[in-house]
């Protein structure tokens, strides 16, 4: 069963597009979204917790549309968006108190074990917390009211490599469920080259694909070589090349290079970097 | 039983989880019968997703080497040691078909090859 459904999703703003969006999160899964600043993956995010409407396309949570869903359904949602998503004046402790009328299923031993996981001081402003630590009382607040579907904007920005990896953790033990999935947007590429099982990349708007993670390193590799051999290669199996005056790298698919050429595994972050910085043939 | 992640052999994530612990049984250092860890706890340990697990363990119940049963978890299968035998085998037969060739290259006959395996194998 698909824990979200999207199908050719579209939403215009003035000056921006989201256009022909497709793809699913399936239970017990994580799905990546990967893209620039600005390429529409907080829209999407957004368009899933029902905060942006679509224009147009399919768009269901636990099977339904999102415009129908229940406030108990839509508080098994867990959601991190944007920095500032809670009241700047409360402490810690204060917005615990505040949850308890907001989610039906609030889990307040669940939240207390959190702030003890994560070190958040009880007592102090939240606008006075670091970005670090609103980030991880976000998180900690996600996790609290029994969800069963996580959707997270760049739930690790703002965290150092220490912070990141606790929260990774986190994500990992929320996964434990067969029944819970997990959309999550980052750009610390790292992150997602860990947990997630399908990758969404967006780009001004629109999808340039969604694919299981081993099947896109499967499917593409890096070609180092030298100018004259470069030349050699099929051009439609080159996605993006670098040329330099000692030679060439490219991003190529696997299946149209022929295997006297050796190619290096191609990570998440070069396939992101080979799509939009390479120059194409 | 140790499971090691690398990224400088090339080898998928799936494929380096699918004979390690495969090694692990033909050793004998994971037996018939032995549980093996849930794949999302695996997956968690590791730092890996879930799917790529998944695959390794599929793999591993197809080639027979595990069962999974509904609800209980992966437990390996009763070995068959023949399985095993055979791919030493091959792996010996490829190691000799070398050999051969470098011989080749050095026109040794055979009595001399076999001199100097005999070399080899008494040190």
């Amino acid at each position: 069963m698909d824990s979200v459904k999207i199908q050719k999703l579209n939403k215009s703003y003035q000056n921006f597009a989201l256009q022909n969006i497709s793809f699913n999160v399936p239970e017990g899964t994580v799905v990546g979204v990967i893209g620039e600043n600005g390429a529409g993956k907080s829209t999407t995010l957004n368009c899933i917790l029902g905060t942006v409407k679509p224009d147009s396309g399919v768009l269901e949570v636990f099977s339904k549309s999102v415009s129908q869903l229940s406030e108990t359904e839509r508080n098994h949602i867990g959601a991190v968006i944007g920095e500032n998503g809670l009241p700047s004046n409360l402490n810690v402790k204060q917005v615990g108190k505040m949850m308890k009328s907001v989610f039906s299923e609030w889990n307040e031993g669940v939240f207390e074990k959190y702030v003890t996981k994560f070190a958040l001081p009880a007592a102090q402003p939240i606008k006075t917390l670091s970005r670090g630590i609103k980030q991880k009382l976000m998180i900690a607040v996600a996790l609290s009211h029994n969800a069963n579907l996580l959707v997270l904007d760049e739930p690790t920005s703002g965290l150092d490599p220490v912070a990141r990896d606790e929260i990774i953790d986190v994500f990992y033990d929320f996964m434990q469920s067969e029944n819970h999935a997990m959309i999550l947007s980052s750009h610390i590429l790292s992150d997602l080259e860990k947990i997630c099982d399908y990758i969404l990349f967006i780009h001004k708007g629109k999808q340039i694909f969604f694919e299981e993670k081993d099947a896109l390193y499967e499917k593409y590799g890096i070609l180092k070589c030298g100018v004259e051999d470069f030349e050699k290669v099929p051009k439609n199996a080159v996605v993006g090349f670098n040329r330099t005056q000692y030679g060439v790298s490219a991003l190529v698919e696997k299946e149209q290079i022929s295997s006297k050429y050796p190619l290096e595994r191609a990570e998440i972050d070069d396939i992101m970097l080979y799509f939009l910085r390479g120059e194409k043939l | 039983m140790n499971i090691f992640i690398g990224n400088s052999d090339g080898k998928p994530i799936y494929e380096q989880i699918y004979l390690q612990i495969k090694n692990a049984i033909a050793k004998g250092e994971l037996k018939e019968g032995d549980a093996l860890p849930s794949i999302r706890a695996l997956a968690k340990d590791l730092r890996i997703s879930v799917i790529t697990t998944k695959r390794a363990f599929d793999d591993l119940e197809k080639d027979g080497f595990i069962v999974s049963l509904q609800g209980k978890g992966s437990f390996v299968a009763p070995v068959n040691r023949e399985i095993f035998k055979e791919e030493l085998l091959k792996r010996l037969e490829s190691s000799l078909v070398e050999a051969i060739n470098v011989a080749c290259e050095l026109n040794m006959t055979d009595e001399e090859v076999f001199a100097v395996y005999k070399l080899l194998k008494e040190e």
